[in-house]
């Protein structure tokens, strides 16, 4: 079996677009989904947000940060090139409904499973606000498509760039205290950003939810590997997430967690990276 | 000394003929089998044993009833090609079988040898007769006329299996979908090359797919299609969807990095191949590894870690050695090869540094009381006996349950408190409608061959029912 890449694309610097030939998962997915992939044979299986799919044409788009080896050599393919394996979709669709007014905040490649989501709450008759963040300007991705799928939108860069010179929860904790009346934050990015800004939404009296990315192999319930703690009971991301109410969630156990695997991941891309310069790979 | 070349011998051997195996020392450092199977030679000293019974025990013992003395004696004639076709006439898989089938407490306990003396090595021959064949290329059987009927097998360990090769025998049209990206369930992603080398689980799935059976791999019922959508296009379906469900003992700790499910560890190893440099899936070692739990996937996940480069492995159980689940042989061959076993032991808090990395676990010795329900003596901690033992790495093996997956979005299959699938055990037949079910998703965690019967049961009475349709 083998999954057709249709297109590929660097939208900003080491961030890239793809698009995937998988009809059964395109037909099945919703909102807050994710599916896992291998490269090849000899890869490893990694899980990445479905960022947009079509039902019509059987596709679906994964937009993914070069990390390690994995994503490095999934950043090389280019349309035409196959994969060896895709499945999905996994993780329990997020719960969308009218809620009235929802915030939703994105940071990094963050930005890309909450764009699914500010369609999907847009549709549902939501008044969606967006607040999408990066360090700079060239990382900032799908500005537009997140203009169109929401009512307002609102950019911050740490180096002051583009939009608000800050941090996405500063416009998050603005609008809160603005006196809109906010049903639902949803906050999704690097565990750091979704920590802190758990913390700040925190007082309100608002509904917060995260999405984790725990480190994962099979996605189905099946290992174990992704488990978190979420009111001092064990969760497996997978299947019992990946959205969590933030105010519950065991961030520091999950930064920890991630962190499992670091020193052997250095030496498989110091490895990978030598490999490429030789020129015979 | 024995008269070999195909004369049957006078008289039998008391003795059984050893296995071949690498020596301990070799095999704990690489993942190759441990067990090398018979020659031709130790296999026709083993087969002149059997002493044909009129009323075959042994056969009683097998859950899937293979002619055990019909085949044994094709051994003895050296017509090898129809011994294994004899155990095929029940056995879809007999080179699995034969490897990690626990013979001890099946046909082997009944045979009547084993009464004064050792019984019939029975596993060894069948797994030298699936050897032999698969060397002289295996031969497809005539796929009868199309029934023009269409049946779904939901999972692809030996209970799927061995139903979508009945029933393609039978002329219906299978499709088996799989939600990992190899078929064979346990077989794949559990049990370890050196007990049952991948190579033999690809080439079972090989054959089943030349009788025409379609392998959907990446493909979660529950998630793709529900188990509802596939009762409408299809006019059955089996589920063998296994229980894959990792228990956890829920000790404080048990989220530090370093603690792994024993599917979690298993699967790295086996199905991403961590052993293996060229891979990319990881592993954590550690020099100290402690492995919790009794039964087979305990001993597996004890024995890869070493193999994996631990110094030391401990098993920690809270029963006795007399009480532990796992093959015989499994343990024999764990103790051989350096595992320290700690019997009447068991964990209560896993200790870990400022990096939430594992340090030690703290145990608590055990003592046995009264039986339980399960008719063992049931353990009991001896007060103020705790103490820790080191650990970088530790692996719960204390039990699985079924995956619920398969349940979401799918009326009326009755499920037991535990999670299992109530089916009955004759027929697999479920609550609901052209919905037939077996394995471990029905007994919760079992064995091979009880799978692989329920599997067989299962595609008869599907047949009938489609008869009936
Ligand atoms: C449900 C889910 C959805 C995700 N969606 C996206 C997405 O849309 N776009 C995107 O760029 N990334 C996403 N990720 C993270 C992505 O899976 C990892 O970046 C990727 O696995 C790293 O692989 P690698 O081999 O390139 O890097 P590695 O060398 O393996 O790792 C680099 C770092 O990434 C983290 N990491 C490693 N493996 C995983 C893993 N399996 N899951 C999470 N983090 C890991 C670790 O912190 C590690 O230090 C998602 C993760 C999850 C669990
Ligand atoms: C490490 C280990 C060692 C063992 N050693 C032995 C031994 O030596 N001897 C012995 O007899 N038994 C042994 N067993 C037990 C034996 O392997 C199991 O009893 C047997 O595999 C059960 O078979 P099954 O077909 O019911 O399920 P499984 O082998 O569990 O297969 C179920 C399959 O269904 C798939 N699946 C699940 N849900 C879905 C879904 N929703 N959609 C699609 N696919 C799905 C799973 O991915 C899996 O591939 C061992 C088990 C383990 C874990
Ligand atoms: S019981 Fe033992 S001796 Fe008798 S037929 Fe079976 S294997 Fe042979
Ligand atoms: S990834 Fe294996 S249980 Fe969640």
């Amino acid at each position: 079996m083998a999954y057709k890449v249709l297109n590929k694309e660097e939208i900003a610097p080491s961030v890239h677009r793809m698009v995937i030939d998988a009809p059964d998962v395109a037909k099945a997915a919703k909102a807050g989904q994710f599916i896992i992939l291998r490269i090849d044979e000899k890869g490893e299986r990694i899980p990445l947000t479905i960022a947009d799919f079509d039902k019509e044409k059987g596709t679906v788009t994964v937009i993914f940060q070069e990390m390690g080896k994995t994503t490095k050599q999934l950043a090389k393919f280019s349309a035409g090139e196959f994969l060896e394996d895709v499945v999905g979709p996994l993780g329990t669709p997020s719960d969308v409904r009218k809620l009235g007014t929802v915030i939703l905040v994105g940071g990094g490649v963050g930005v890309a499973p909450a764009y699914p989501q500010a369609k999907a709450y847009s549709k549902a008759g939501n008044k969606v606000i967006s607040i999408i963040g990066a360090r700079n300007k060239d990382l900032l991705i799908l500005e537009d498509e997140m203009k169109d799928a929401s009512s307002e939108l609102y950019i911050a860069t740490d180096d002051g760039s583009k939009g608000h010179h800050g941090f996405v929860t500063d416009i998050m904790k603005q609008i809160l205290d603005s006196g809109e009346e906010v049903a639902r934050v949803v906050i999704i990015g690097p565990p750091i950003m979704m920590k802190v800004g758990a913390g700040v939404a925190a007082p309100y009296d608002v509904e917060i939810l995260v999405s984790l990315n725990s480190i994962m192999v099979d996605g189905t319930g099946m290992c174990g590997g992704c488990r978190v703690t979420v009111d001092g009971k064990t969760r497996f991301t997978c299947v019992d997430g990946p959205e969590f109410d933030a105010r519950k969630v065991d961030f520091v156990q999950l930064m920890n967690r991630l962190a499992m695997y670091r020193g052997e991941e250095t030496k498989a891309v110091e490895k990978y990276d030598e490999e490429c310069r030789c020129g015979l790979h | 000394m024995q008269e070999l070349n195909g004369e049957k011998t006078v008289k039998a051997k008391k003795e059984r003929t050893p296995m071949p195996e690498q020596p301990a020392e070799e095999r704990r450092k690489n993942f190759n089998e441990v067990a090398l199977g018979y020659t031709k030679e130790d296999a026709l000293a083993e087969a002149s044993r059997c002493l044909s019974c009129k009323e075959p025990k042994c056969v009683e013992g097998c859950p899937v009833n293979v002619d055990i003395p019909g085949f044994i004696k094709l051994v003895c004639e050296e017509d090898f090609a129809g011994a294994i076709e004899k155990i095929k006439g029940t056995n879809a898989l007999p080179a699995i079988c034969g490897r990690v089938c626990p013979q001890e407490t099946q046909c082997e306990a009944l045979c009547v040898l084993g009464k004064k003396g050792q019984p019939v090595a029975i596993g060894r021959l069948e797994r030298f007769c699936a050897d032999y064949e698969r060397q002289q290329g295996v031969k497809v059987p005539e796929v009868p006329e199309p029934t023009g009927k269409k049946v779904a097998v939901v999972g692809s360990g030996p209970a799927g299996l061995t139903a979508a090769a009945d029933l393609a025998k039978l002329g219906h049209k299978v499709t088996v979908f799989e939600s990992l990206h190899k078929a064979g369930g346990v077989l794949s992603y559990g049990i370890p090359e050196f007990r049952l080398p991948k190579e033999i689980v690809r080439q079972e799935v090989e054959y089943i797919e030349k009788l025409g059976v379609e392998f959907k791999p990446n493909y979660i019922i529950g998630r793709i299609k529900t188990l509802d959508e596939l009762c409408d296009e299809f006019d059955a379906v089996f589920m063998g969807t296994g229980a894959g469900l990792p228990n956890f003992m829920g000790i404080p700790g048990e989220n530090f990095n370093g603690v792994y499910s024993a599917n979690e560890f298993l699967t790295r190893v086996n199905l991403m191949k961590a052993y293996d440099p060229e891979y990319d899936t990881r592993v954590r070692l550690g020099r100290h590894v402690v492995v919790v739990g009794g039964g087979n996937v305990a001993m597996d996940s004890a024995r890869s870690a070493l193999r994996l480069g631990a110094e030391e492995v401990s098993i920690v159980y809270r029963r006795g050695e007399e009480e532990m689940p796992a093959r015989r042989e499994e343990i024999e061959h764990a103790k051989e090869e350096g595992i320290t076993f700690r019997l009447l032991t068991n964990p209560v808090r896993i200790l870990g540094d400022d990096k939430f990395n594992v340090t030690a676990v703290e145990c608590i010795k055990m003592k046995l009381g009264e039986p339980d329900k399960s008719g063992r003596r049931s353990p009991v901690p001896v007060e103020g006996s705790e103490f820790t033992i080191p650990a970088e790495v530790v692996v719960i093996a204390i039990g699985t349950s079924p995956n619920p997956m398969i349940f979401k979005g799918s009326e009326g299959l009755d499920q037991n408190k535990k999670g299992t699938v109530v089916a009955d055990e004759e027929t697999g037949a479920t609550s609901k409608c052209g919905v037939f079910a077996g394995g471990d998703v029905v007994t919760g965690a079992a064995t091979v061959i009880s799978a692989m019967g329920a599997g067989k049961k299962a595609a008869k009475a599907i047949d009938e029912y489609l008869k009936e349709q």
